[in-house]
């Protein structure tokens, strides 16, 4: 019962779906969006469970002293600052319990959730985002270590679409004549990125497109039952 | 003689003064009779102004729209109901705002039970259903299925069997989007197969999440993977935990998991965005052995470099069903090859018809 019950659910909601993409006919068309939002009602209850979840983890940690367990409680003390400031002053135009906060926000410039968010969170965020940099090119000198035909063709691609996206590679082939254009490094950067690129890119797609179709058959009729637990 | 040059005059006068404004209404099609469509050639007359209102039964008049174009089109979207008759009032004005022309006309709108724009749509899907399906039952009835060898797949054994031996823990990520992505739920389906064979080994299997939802959903599915493997006491509620929403303080939750507890084995599988090089190449960085999988195409290129094995798109799809080795999923695989195969011919049929001037399969499988 356990897992008939899920199984059925999911079979029902799988095939008025599919119909409903073809039909727009009234309830059937506006089913899609109904769902959405039912997710998002069940996805808002969630988060109490991920918030406990996370407050029990790092408890835990702290508690029995775990390695560099300093970290788990500038996690929890930043939870819960963030939490509190938001629901005493709000945050953008919403008042929090305490109202906006006139005098600390012409105090701060911004209500104190929002001073947070703009001035420690976002940076935090740029940081992280901009290590990505540093990783590109570590991953890069791997990969163009030109070893076999394939990683060589790769180095030779990169070469061009970079060289071409400069304005060193404009210089390097900008004396061509007209009638050599195509060999000009921009137009080949182009022609890679537009042609290749796109075409590799599209197979990859239709593949991934028929896997989740054929995934989405298995689940619906029951023959996929991994995410439930089962086999 | 003189009632019939009247006639004429007044018929002349008529049919020339009708020909000043055109004002059509008409159902968009193969909608749920939420919009109609407006249609005025103003050409005739000098108008600078065009204004459109509209009356429904219970309420006021309201302006929907106005336009400079002397020729247009509008798509009223806005508050329509089918089976219900509206009024229209087109107002042309001059450059001076003074009213040259008034049209009226009523129009509703209905809804359609079959969208025809799909049904180029419907038709692909219902052969690759098709398809499957037939490949399904062929497998049951014992027909023999080959399946390439998948490499990544192969290895999950040999990480597992890695992490055992160097008694360090394994790492899971179904990747940053929630349970509605099917890239995540392949991910999940590939967890538990990873999660018994964790039980199996007695390795440490740590797996952190982004999504409350999916948190749900990992934690039953480990669960339910040491009790399948006989080794319910195993399982530590804990080792699936919820770090954060948020991209990149996920990325900073996990790099940190890796460079602390250094786990053996990596597996990054879901969907994923520019997170997913920073937790390769953490990854790397940390000597674990890796396996990647996505559909993410912009994504692929970042594991291929920085893990040592990676699922290309719909391998991560078919990793359960090849992993299982149960014909039933394997016949689905099978069905996806007969799709291909689809593919294959639609796209040539169609590149040679492009090439020969003829547009007809392009624009019956155009869906808008």
């Amino acid at each position: 019962m356990k897992r008939k019950i899920p199984l059925l659910i999911t079979f029902t909601v799988g095939i008025i779906l599919i119909i409903s993409e073809f039909i727009p006919h009234k309830p059937f068309g506006q089913l899609s969006g109904e769902l959405e939002i039912w997710f998002l009602i069940i996805s808002g209850f969630a988060i109490l469970l991920g918030q406990l979840s996370l407050f029990k983890v790092n408890i835990l940690k702290i508690q029995y002293k775990q390695r560099d367990w300093q970290f788990y409680v500038i996690t929890l003390i930043s939870f819960v600052v963030m939490v509190t400031l938001g629901f005493l002053w709000g945050t953008g135009k919403s008042a929090g319990m305490l109202g906006h906060g006139e005098i600390i926000t012409s105090t701060l410039g911004h209500k104190p959730f929002d001073y947070l968010f703009h001035n420690v969170y976002q940076h935090l965020q740029a940081t992280m985002f901009s290590l990505l940099a540093f990783f590109i090119a570590s991953a890069a000198y791997r990969a163009f270590i030109g070893r076999t035909v394939e990683s060589n063709l790769l180095l030779t691609s990169a070469v061009l679409v970079m060289l071409g996206n400069t304005t060193f590679g404009s210089l390097l082939t900008g004396w061509l004549p007209e009638s050599l254009n195509f060999l000009h490094l921009p137009k080949v950067s182009e022609f890679i990125m537009t042609f290749p690129t796109t075409a590799g890119q599209r197979a990859i797609m239709i593949g991934a497109g028929l896997g989740i179709i054929g995934s989405s058959l298995r689940i619906i009729l029951g023959i996929e039952r991994s995410y439930l637990g089962g086999e | 003689m003189k009632k019939t040059l009247i006639f004429l005059f007044i018929f002349i006068s008529c049919f020339l003064f009708s020909q000043e404004i055109s004002f059509n209404i008409k159902d968009k099609p193969n909608d749920d009779g939420a919009a109609l469509i407006l249609s005025w050639d103003t050409s005739q007359i000098e108008a600078s102004k065009i204004i459109i209102e509209r009356k429904a039964p219970d309420s006021d008049l309201i302006i929907i729209t106005s336009s400079q174009e002397v020729v247009g089109t509008f798509e009223d979207g806005t508050d329509i109901d089918p089976g219900i008759e509206y009024n229209y009032r087109l107002s042309a004005l001059d450059e001076n705002g003074k009213v040259l022309h008034i049209v009226r006309t009523t129009a509703s709108s209905s809804s359609q039970w079959f969208n025809k724009k799909k049904i180029s749509l419907l038709i692909l899907a219902l052969l690759i259903s098709v398809s499957i399906v037939y490949y399904i039952f062929s497998a049951k009835s014992g027909k023999d299925l080959y399946i390439r060898k998948i490499g990544g797949l192969e290895s999950m054994d040999e990480s597992v069997g890695r992490a055992t031996e160097m008694g360090r823990p394994i790492l899971f990520i179904p990747g940053t989007l929630d349970l509605d992505d099917m890239q995540t739920i392949a991910g999940l389906t590939l967890l538990r197969r990873l999660a018994q064979k964790a039980a199996e080994y007695d390795a440490k299997l740590i797996v952190p999440v982004c999504r409350s939802m999916v948190l749900s959903t990992a934690k039953e599915v480990v669960k339910e993977a040491y009790m399948k493997a006989g080794r319910p006491d195993a399982f530590d509620p804990d080792s699936v935990f919820y770090l954060t929403d948020d991209q990149f303080g996920y990325v900073a939750g996990v790099d940190g998991i890796i460079v602390r507890e250094k786990p053996a084995a990596n597996f990054f599988l879901g969907a994923f965005y520019a997170e997913s090089l920073i937790l390769a190449e953490t990854g790397f960085s940390s000597g674990a052995i890796q396996t990647a999988g996505t559909a993410m195409p912009s994504q692929l290129p970042f594991f291929v470099v920085a893990c040592d094995y990676t699922l290309i798109g719909e391998e991560l799809f078919a990793a359960s069903a090849y992993l299982s080795k149960d014909p039933h999923q394997l016949g689905s695989l099978k069905g996806q090859d007969f799709g291909k195969a689809i593919f294959i011919v639609v796209l040539t049929i169609g590149i040679i018809l492009e090439i020969s001037g003829v547009h007809f399969l392009k624009d019956f499988l155009a869906l808008h």
